[in-house]
């Protein structure tokens, strides 16, 4: 730790400011979301919320065109399958390349912090070309299956489990005549669980939050991620505000939700990261 | 704590004597076990992952379309044509001058707010979680939201503009406005990660250093220039690196900012088209020509790899870092 400086009144402004702004846009989203669309006209804007919510909350499900509960079900279905799988081969994969010894353990873990640089984008098309192929496309599973584990989260195991799991634990559970298998579950599993939460807690946001990939394969409009759903709001050609900004409220509710339940580990999360990665 | 990748001293010889071991099950349990346990991530990958990267290459040597009965190979036809196109470069001038004029900024924002956050602070968590709240947001639904408050006749933003005197800003149909709406949303999102993520290496300088230098005679503003910003250095270039690669394939905020008709163009006139909307547009809808889309995703990598590496030249230089300087923070 490096000496602490004494915050001044003039930091807790600064802080206040840079606080204020982060949080303002969040904030008015949840206003308009929850007024009629005259807020839109008025100057100044109304920073308060209305009690127009609930009116806005059943014309955004009524909305034909957006689909919206449908997709807020897949969107749910998608980031709890993403998270739990990723969450799971991750802390197997993540182990090993801790803790066994094996041939090409190094080189392969080169492969895997490699895939972590090569943006999405370099193999949309072929993806999409594939999904066709498996005719996956507008279907849930082009979405899931090829984020089922991920260069990152096998990485953050890795990082955890080799400073976490002491080698004479493993030692002496394999003198007691544990298989590989019985020390992943005995050991391994208990010791990673702080980081299976950060783990799992992120890929979670991400998966909810991916924008790009579902926007290429999944076309029919009758089944959208939220995201999706989004984008059909605010493209369409009414000019219905309120609705609009309620959809973008709701999509970004579980997210905030989780973040003011967990926001202590994930902080811990990203600033551990950045030293140790 | 530093990583080690050597091997370490093997734990137990595999065909010495051991108490209740099974023997040659175990063995064989020691020996395969681990590559069962990453076997999901490299079957993934080979399939989802490096199959289409290779194929992406393959797909831009041929004229291929979606509804094209066959693909005939064409050569480097497409990349010939894509140099050619002046949308192409457009978009490039789109893509860079928005990535400059949000990387830098946010970056600096980022330090500076850092620095703020490592003083003694009462609710220090608090202060944490509100920066970083941003991060954790719908992008998608924030672009609407932003695309709102930069709106020309009613948007928050020409409001308080008017109230200061400045004429209404068309954020929309303005090539040099528009970047700058985008990249405000961009910033809005990063500043507070980038800010943890330079705060977590702050907090790993050593004091002496600061004692040393305040003995020296070096104030505040001269420590944080001499002591904080060069120890930082390799969390700098991190930071830029992930921004970098972040930045040049930016989609979900312009593609957002944009709607009516054809938003894949970026506005009308393609005021705020990025790369990837470019080969979203001619790789789907409305083109469908996979071949030149391909074209457009292997430049795009190029340039992500080429400006990655002029970042790296580019901090390395800046002040010449000494070897001292790369402790604890990202290997």
């Amino acid at each position: 730790m490096s000496r602490l400086w004494r915050a001044s009144p003039l930091t807790y402004l600064a802080l206040v400011v840079a606080g204020g702004l982060s949080v303002f846009p969040i904030w008015w989203m949840f206003v308009v979301a929850s007024r009629t669309n005259d807020a839109m006209g008025q100057l100044p804007p109304p920073i308060t919320p209305g009690g127009n919510l609930g009116a806005n909350i059943s014309r955004l499900f009524d909305n034909t065109d957006a689909y919206f509960l449908t997709g807020l079900i897949n969107s749910t279905v998608v980031a709890t399958t993403v998270t739990v799988s990723v969450v799971f081969f991750s802390s197997l994969a993540g182990f090993a390349f801790a803790k066994l010894r094996f041939r090409g353990r190094n080189a392969l873990l080169l492969v895997i912090i490699a895939t972590m640089m090569v943006p999405t984008q370099l193999g949309v098309i072929p993806l999409y070309m594939l999904m066709s192929k498996l005719q996956w496309n507008d279907r849930l599973p082009a979405v899931i299956v090829p984020v089922l584990v991920t260069g990152f989260g096998v990485f953050m195991m890795r990082q955890y489990a080799g400073q976490a799991i002491s080698d004479e634990l493993i030692e002496a559970a394999r003198m007691d005549g544990c298989g590989t298998a019985r020390i992943w579950w005995h050991v391994v599993v208990p010791a990673l669980r702080p980081a299976a939460a950060v783990l799992g807690l992120l890929t979670f946001m991400t998966t909810w939050n991916d924008f790009l990939w579902p926007y290429a394969v999944l076309n029919d409009p009758a089944n959208p991620t939220v995201q999706l759903s989004l984008r059909a709001l605010s493209d369409g050609y009414y000019q219905d505000m309120s609705q609009v900004f309620t959809g973008t409220a709701i999509a970004t509710l579980p997210l905030l939700l989780v973040f003011v339940l967990f926001g202590r580990q994930i902080i811990g999360g990203i600033m551990e990261g950045a030293v140790k990665a | 704590m530093t990583v080690q990748l050597d091997a370490r001293p093997p734990a137990a010889p595999a065909t010495g004597p051991r108490r209740r071991s099974t023997g040659r099950l175990s063995r064989l349990d020691t020996r395969y076990s681990p590559y069962l346990y990453i076997a999901p991530f490299f079957l993934l990958f080979a399939v989802f992952g490096a199959y289409p990267l290779v194929y992406t290459f393959w797909v831009s040597l041929h004229d291929w379309d979606l509804l094209g009965t066959d693909h005939p190979f064409v050569g480097a036809e497409n990349y010939t044509r894509l140099l050619a196109d002046a949308d192409f470069w457009h978009a490039l001038v789109n893509t860079m001058g928005i990535f400059v004029i949000s990387t830098v900024p946010q970056l600096l924002a980022a330090l500076w707010l850092a620095n703020l956050l490592n003083r003694g602070l009462r609710g220090r968590t608090g202060w944490r979680m509100a920066v970083l709240v941003p991060n954790v947001t719908s992008t998608a639904a924030v672009a609407i939201v932003f695309g709102v408050l930069f709106g020309r006749e009613f948007g928050m933003i020409n409001w308080m503009l008017d109230l200061v005197g400045v004429d209404a800003i068309e954020w929309k149909s303005n090539r040099l406005a528009s970047w700058v709406a985008i990249s405000t949303m961009v910033d809005w999102r990063w500043t507070g990660y980038n800010a943890l993520i330079l705060l977590a290496a702050m907090q790993a300088i050593p004091r002496d250093l600061y004692e040393a230098a305040a003995i020296d005679g070096a104030g505040r503003a001269r420590q944080f220039w001499s002591v904080t910003v060069p120890m930082l250095k390799p969390t700098i270039l991190f930071c830029t690196i992930i921004a970098t690669i972040g930045g040049l394939q930016l989609f979900t905020e312009p593609r957002m900012f944009n709607s009516g008709t054809n938003p894949i163009r970026g506005g009308p006139l393609r005021e705020s088209q990025t790369l990837t909307m470019y080969m979203f547009e001619n790789a789907f809808a409305p083109h469908y020509n996979f071949g030149y889309g391909s074209a457009v995703a292997w430049l795009l990598f190029a340039l992500i790899a080429v400006v990655a590496a002029v970042n790296v030249l580019v901090l390395r230089r800046l002040g010449g870092s000494r070897p001292g300087a790369r402790k604890g923070v990202t290997r």
